[in-house]
């Protein structure tokens, strides 16, 4: 029976449409996914359904089990939701125990004992143990806010529970324990799940029905096994291949366009790992950073080899940003040696060295200093490094890098903000380049994109490497990614290096037990 | 897309805000009349006594006691007998050199908004009393936001040691009560004139901006762009100044818009206590510290003329700071 039916649901912010008549239903008890890239109106229909939206217009007919559904009426009690961000969800003044008792105060009127031992129920039912009622959210990891999150979500047993991005934050094992948890919940209570994600491998095993969403319109819908198997439309076609495969490495990337202009994939495949006669760009012994007494590398020893990638994976809080961090001297490192190029890394006087490694941080939107042009930006580090014969022979440079990371030559005089955040990062990227580093250091440079941006920079990245010859140091949560781009790969856990190897090696046969843990939680693994 | 800067930007929210867009108007007109008065276009002669003394406004009309009490003081107490004063040509002589107009000259008796005790006009002491408010105000802001700032950025972005130091005259600045410091500046500086009412003022109204512009430095020196920054080599004080600071420079400006304000208002109360302006100078503090006993005597045309001055002018600053603050606020993503 269908439990929530939309019939051309129209939202427009002023004239900028975000939802362009959609339609779509979720049965009863059903498991939905929306999915969709950013800006494709996948969160305002959510919001659009609980009533959650201001300053928009919203047109069109939702019914929830046949009548027009009032969200203020059956917000919370029939219909609730959990959002991407679990520590922003949560007021920090109160303890957890109280926000969930909250909920159960004002929908079904619990006072008391009844409502305390409630809330150790539910506390008990998401996992966390009933003592963790007088925790503060600031004390709860982010899995455990999450959890708090579907305890207050499920407290009143609703009969649709919406799940906006929920394990987007969190880690890769924390992911699939909160995935886990959703699942049983959902089969304890007989709730219908509308989960929202841009990560097509959630998909494959959370929902029975997906729909896909692009520009605020829906582009394909059907049961999960029939669009994974035989996609219909161009887009999802594409969305499904632009993620790097786990099994094999095609030397170029399928993107977007590729499937909507109809050109075929390539088939050709590039091959990775070390001969093992290359010479070592940077060696790093014992290196260790400590912040007071938290330990955040403990003795890690490696190797990049000239010309190739060395990846790190590693969850949160692991040390993989702090190692980046001492291998450009952003940080002072406490103790060990890195050689770099044969000598010794820290005791290179001046600013000669910054030339040579060069670092692509995280987000695009906070690396680049909003009150410079792109060309100033770009400028900069000629500037500074006195590279350049004057600022007409700086900027025909700037506009040589830019045209090779794919930006127009009008980019030059715009600011940051005028950006998307992929085209932010390739103006990132060519920052770096600017200075021809022999190391590039990428921290999770690729992470907050799109699948299909990424590609697409995981693309010019391979190009650039191809050209230039540089040696990457690529940092990622992402292990799939990381596979797909590395030679050699290292594993950090708690500062610590568990599991080193070539890439191929190591994905197929790891050998440490977190490595395998990491392995088994890679979402859709099996598709 | 368009090819728009984030000052273009702040400008345009700016001039859609018509109350902030009539304020800056206002303040721009003070402005001129402090350049006009400074190079001597306005208010030149507001010193030379040219009405009786006390004059009212002219729509007023002439104040019929004193009026009859100049005749009287003209004819003088001698006249009753019918012998002319023989002193009479001579210092009508000497009051001709030292006053370069003749006494027997007619002072007017009645001025456009007045006159003070001494048959000053009102409004070109005004005009006059804006000249050195708005300069005081202006100047001690600049000098205060100035050092505000550079402090704040080193303790801010250096931390350890160096702000340890900053926060240590910080403390030592707060500790002392405002006025108690400002008097103890202004005894170590021991003269008058408007100089020293800027430093004084200057001197000790630093350390809200320090606090502020010291935490926006926090925040700043550990953002990816400032590490980016760092990564390719760029200096601490290119960081610090070339980077940072065009970022959090929407805060300076609005402390600076506040503190005009502030000082504006300071100087009126220095003046007032007679720490201020000298009396060779006008100020609306001037004006005002002259006006407790006029207004015993119902002469309130002076008090008027400097609190409408002054209000009108720290009304229009304060609303285009806030205008400016929200024109400034960087949302951009």
């Amino acid at each position: 029976m269908t439990l929530l039916a939309i019939q051309d649901l129209n939202v427009s912010f002023g004239a900028v449409p975000a939802v362009k008549r959609i339609s779509f239903e979720v049965d009863e008890g059903a498991s939905v996914a929306l999915v969709g890239e950013s800006g494709s109106g996948k969160s305002v229909t959510a919001l659009s359904i609980m009533g959650l939206l201001q300053g928009a217009a919203v047109k069109g007919d939702i019914r929830y089990r046949g009548e027009r559904l009032e969200p203020r009426r059956l917000r919370g009690a029939e219909i609730a939701m959990i959002f991407q961000e679990p520590m922003t969800s949560l007021n920090p003044v109160f303890s957890v125990g109280f926000q969930i008792g909250e909920v159960l105060r004002k929908h079904l009127g619990l006072r008391g004992r009844a409502l305390r031992v409630r809330v150790a129920e539910l506390l008990d039912e998401v996992g966390l143990p009933p003592g963790r009622a007088d925790a503060y959210p600031f004390q709860l990891s982010g899995g455990q806010q999450q959890r708090v999150m579907i305890a207050m979500a499920v407290a009143c047993e609703p009969k649709l529970l919406i799940a906006d991005e929920p394990t987007t934050a969190l880690d890769v094992t924390v992911q699939r324990q909160i995935l886990d948890l959703i699942a049983r919940v959902r089969e304890a209570h007989r709730m219908a799940l509308l989960f929202i994600t841009h990560d097509l491998g959630l998909v494959a095993e959370i929902a029975d029905r997906v729909v896909v969403m692009r520009d605020g319109e829906i582009r394909e819908q059907g049961a999960t096994s029939q669009i994974f198997a035989a996609p219909r439309d161009a887009y999802t076609r594409a969305l499904l291949s632009c993620r790097p495969p786990l099994g094999r490495r095609p030397k170029r990337l399928p993107v977007i366009s590729d499937f909507m202009d109809g050109k075929p994939a390539t088939t050709e495949e590039r091959s990775r790992g070390l001969s093992g006669d290359e010479p070592a760009i940077l060696e790093a012994r014992g290196l260790a950073k400590n912040f007071r007494a938290f330990r955040a590398v403990k003795g890690a020893s490696f190797r990049i080899a000239k010309g190739k990638t060395l990846g790190v994976v590693g969850e949160s809080g692991s040390g993989k940003t702090t190692l980046a961090l001492l291998l450009t001297r952003l940080h002072e490192a406490n103790g060990g040696e890195v050689r770099f190029d044969g000598v010794d890394l820290f005791k290179l006087e001046g600013k000669g060295y910054k030339r040579r490694i060069q670092i692509v941080f995280q987000n695009p939107y906070a690396s680049l200093n909003p009150r410079f042009t792109v060309g100033q930006i770009l400028a900069e580090p000629l500037l500074i490094h006195g590279i350049g014969a004057g600022a007409g022979d700086r900027r025909s440079r700037s506009l040589e890098l830019l045209d090779k990371v794919g930006l127009p030559a009008g980019a030059l005089d715009k600011y940051p903000h005028e950006f998307s955040g992929g085209q932010r990062q390739r103006i990132a990227i060519a920052r770096a380049l600017t200075l021809q580093p022999e190391l590039l250091i990428l921290d999770e440079s690729v992470s907050a994109l799109d699948v299909s941006v990424q590609a697409q920079l995981l693309n010019l990245l391979q190009d650039l490497q191809d050209e230039y010859g540089m040696s990457y140091l690529f940092i990622s949560h992402d292990l799939a990614v990381v596979r797909y781009m590395s030679d050699e790969v290292i594993v950090m856990k708690d500062g610590e290096i568990v599991e080193a190897g070539p890439a191929d090696e190591l994905f197929a046969h790891p050998r440490h037990p977190y490595t395998q843990t990491l392995l088994a939680s890679i979402p859709g693994r099996a598709v | 897309m368009t090819e728009q800067g984030v000052w273009t930007l702040a400008w345009l929210r700016f001039s859609r805000d018509r109350v902030g867009f009539a304020s800056l108007m206002v303040v721009l007109v003070y402005v001129g009349i402090m350049l006009a008065a400074a190079i001597g276009w306005l208010a030149r002669d507001w010193s030379e006594e040219r009405g009786v003394s006390y004059a009212p406004p002219t729509f007023l009309g002439p104040d019929r006691s004193a009026a009859a009490a100049a005749i009287a003081e003209q004819r003088g107490p001698g006249d009753d007998y019918g012998i002319p004063d023989p002193l009479a040509a001579d210092l009508a002589e000497i009051a001709k050199g030292l006053t370069g107009t003749g006494a027997s000259e007619a002072r007017s008796p009645t001025l456009a908004f007045g006159a003070d005790k001494w048959g000053r006009d009102v409004l070109q002491k005004t005009l006059k009393g804006a000249q050195v408010s708005l300069f005081v105000g202006l100047a001690a802001a600049l000098l205060a936001t100035l050092l505000g700032t550079i402090f704040g950025a080193l303790a801010g972005f250096r931390g350890g040691w160096v702000d340890d130091i900053f926060n240590w005259l910080y403390s030592v600045f707060t500790s002392i009560p405002y006025l108690l410091l400002v008097l103890a500046v202004a005894a170590v500086v021991n003269q008058k004139g408007v100089a020293t009412v800027i430093l004084i003022l200057g001197l000790t109204g630093w350390t809200g901006i320090f606090r502020l512009v010291r935490a926006e430095y926090m925040k700043h020196k550990v953002r990816e762009y400032v590490l980016a920054a760092d990564a390719i080599g760029a200096s601490p004080a290119r960081r610090m100044f070339v980077h940072i600071l065009p970022n959090v420079s929407h805060v300076v400006l609005v402390q600076l818009s506040l503190h005009v304000v502030l000082f504006i208002k300071s100087e009126v109360i220095l003046t007032f206590l007679g720490f201020g302006v000298g009396v060779d100078t006008v100020s609306w503090g001037s004006m005002l510290a002259e006006a407790g006993s006029e207004l015993l005597l119902g002469k309130w045309w002076q008090i008027t003329a400097a609190t409408i001055a002054m209000a009108l002018l720290v009304t229009a600053f304060s609303l285009f700071t806030d205008a400016m603050r929200d024109a400034l606020d960087p949302r951009l993503r």
